[in-house]
């Protein structure tokens, strides 16, 4: 059978940067920093790690409150991205309720606030005679996805891929394949986090949170940089609208890039430790299913995080993969890691790129590691009208996610 | 607590919890069909009552039958009273 050709259509974005697409991208090509110093993280003992790039100015009343029962912070992040997607878009509202239109959204856990608050109040007597009904609906797996396809009456396929730093790279390469498979016309595919001192602990207690820029938030994390220290933990969400290339041109709708490629794999060597060959074969599948060739790549969207490992080993599979001609940068220095949402923002971003020509540096790199070495760093923005470009994710637990975009502008 | 003053916790305690008017909450609104609970709310409901009153009512049958912002002022009184 032959398989459908999916387009991007519509973009949401709730990040620290800004809550929409061009926000994000202004931000991002002015070199903006949405790391702070987080005052309360102090009070958790053995927490070294005071920084986080968290979401402002966000106004939850705005959403009707049955709707917003169900949620906590990381599902009003993605019922907000999901709602820009769909206006960017001009999606049909119609369509949503007609089963041919699906959602793929991810996060790393439910939610960790609405689990706190519970069990504070559930070991003072071990009773669940104060348990309201909608926290089951905050902390279940699939409470994005869930809650934003109640939330817009989408009554297609609903999954809620979980895998860290990969969910929603993995989640737009799975609303891909399902729509190149012809099982959905059209999908809001990517994901959400919110902000909570135990995701910068859980990276902490790995000696891979950033510790040593506290009183200076904005010069970390440092993507691929001699001096970086690790992660600094984010939040927010990312949400594209893919849809049937066809279908989307039969409506009229804008297209802003092509999903061409997508791959994700499993680094079986460590559950916490990359593995450069591993990193590499994610990528060079994920080139194979473009169909095209790795010398045809105009841009590297890096996971790059500021770790020292992770950093390392992805500089080194990139350049076994594209060499040094190739322009690489992360957005991690901007932004923070959102988490689940980090790979459809990044990706956004992308894209924002793409249509506006030119390409963001990388924040905070200004002495490139030795061992990082070998690649085209972008260490200053660059005009640029890239085609193909690649987007990687990779998390812990040895997951490895890769896309690739064609740009638009091309055809 | 004077039945003034258990009226006005009750009805300060469910329009904090529920986002409603003040305005909109006479003893006559249908708690459903007037203020726009559902079944989900009830059951927070009961919690938020037996929170504000100290009192356990969530296995009582009478509570299923509340349909009215009255109904519940007139139940609460009951409890109120039977627990003085």
């Amino acid at each position: 059978m032959s398989l459908e050709s999916v387009v991007v259509t519509g973009v949401g974005i709730v990040s620290p940067l800004g809550h929409s697409l061009d926000l994000l991208t202004d931000a991002l090509l002015a070199g903006e920093s949405g790391v702070r110093n987080v005052p309360e993280l102090e009070k958790v003992g053995g927490l070294r790690s005071r920084l986080a790039a968290t979401v402002e100015g966000i106004n939850p009343k705005q959403i009707p409150r049955k709707i917003r029962r169900s949620m906590s912070n990381m599902s009003i992040y993605a019922y907000l991205a999901s709602q820009q997607a769909l206006e960017m878009a001009a999606y049909p509202t119609a369509a949503l309720s007609a089963g041919r239109t699906g959602v793929v959204i991810g996060s790393t856990l439910g939610s960790t606030a609405t689990s706190e608050s519970f069990f504070a109040d559930y070991f003072t007597d071990y009773s669940l005679e104060r348990m309201k009904s909608g926290l089951f609906f905050q902390i279940m797996g699939h409470s994005c996805a869930a809650n934003v396809a109640q939330s817009l009456g989408i009554t297609g396929r609903v999954l809620a891929p979980s895998a860290a730093c990969a969910t929603s790279c993995q989640a737009i390469g799975y609303a891909y394949e399902q729509i190149a498979f012809g099982r959905q016309d059209a999908i809001l595919c990517g994901g959400a986090d919110e902000f909570h001192p135990l995701t910068a602990a859980t990276f902490d207690i790995m000696h891979a949170a950033s510790t040593g820029y506290n009183q200076d938030p904005s010069q970390s994390p440092r993507p691929f940089d001699a001096a970086r220290d690790g992660i600094v933990c984010g939040e927010g969400s990312g949400v594209l609208l893919l849809e049937k290339k066809s279908v989307a041109e039969a409506r009229g709708a804008t297209i802003l890039a092509e999903l061409v490629g997508f791959a994700t794999t499993s680094d079986t060597s460590s559950i916490a430790n990359p593995d450069i060959g591993a990193m590499y074969e994610c990528m060079r599948l994920a080139v194979a299913d473009a169909g095209i060739s790795a010398s045809e790549l105009d841009y590297v969207n890096a996971h790059a995080t500021g770790t020292q490992q992770g950093d390392v080993a992805e500089a080194q599979a990139i350049r076994q993969l594209v060499g040094d001609q190739v322009p690489v940068s992360s957005f991690k220095g901007h932004l923070g890691h959102t988490m689940a949402a980090s790979g459809a923002i990044e990706l956004s971003a992308s894209i924002g790129m793409m249509r506006c020509g030119e390409l963001a540096a990388t924040r905070n790199l200004q002495q490139v590691d030795e061992a990082c070495a070998g690649l085209l760093h972008l260490q200053q923005n660059q005009t640029a009208q890239p085609k193909y470009i690649l987007k990687n994710n990779f998390a812990m637990g040895g997951i490895n996610s890769t896309v690739i975009l064609r740009s638009s502008k091309h055809d | 607590m004077t039945e003034q003053e258990v009226i006005e916790l009750i009805d300060s305690s469910l329009a904090e919890e529920f986002e409603l008017e003040r305005a909109d909450m006479t003893p006559e609104a249908n708690i459903y069909e007037d203020l726009g609970l559902d079944s989900l709310d009830t059951v927070d409901m009961v919690i938020v009552l037996e929170g504000a009153f100290s009192f356990k009512i969530r296995e009582e049958e009478s509570v299923r039958a509340i349909r009215t912002l009255g109904d519940i002022h007139r139940f609460v009184l009951e409890k109120v009273a039977q627990n003085s």
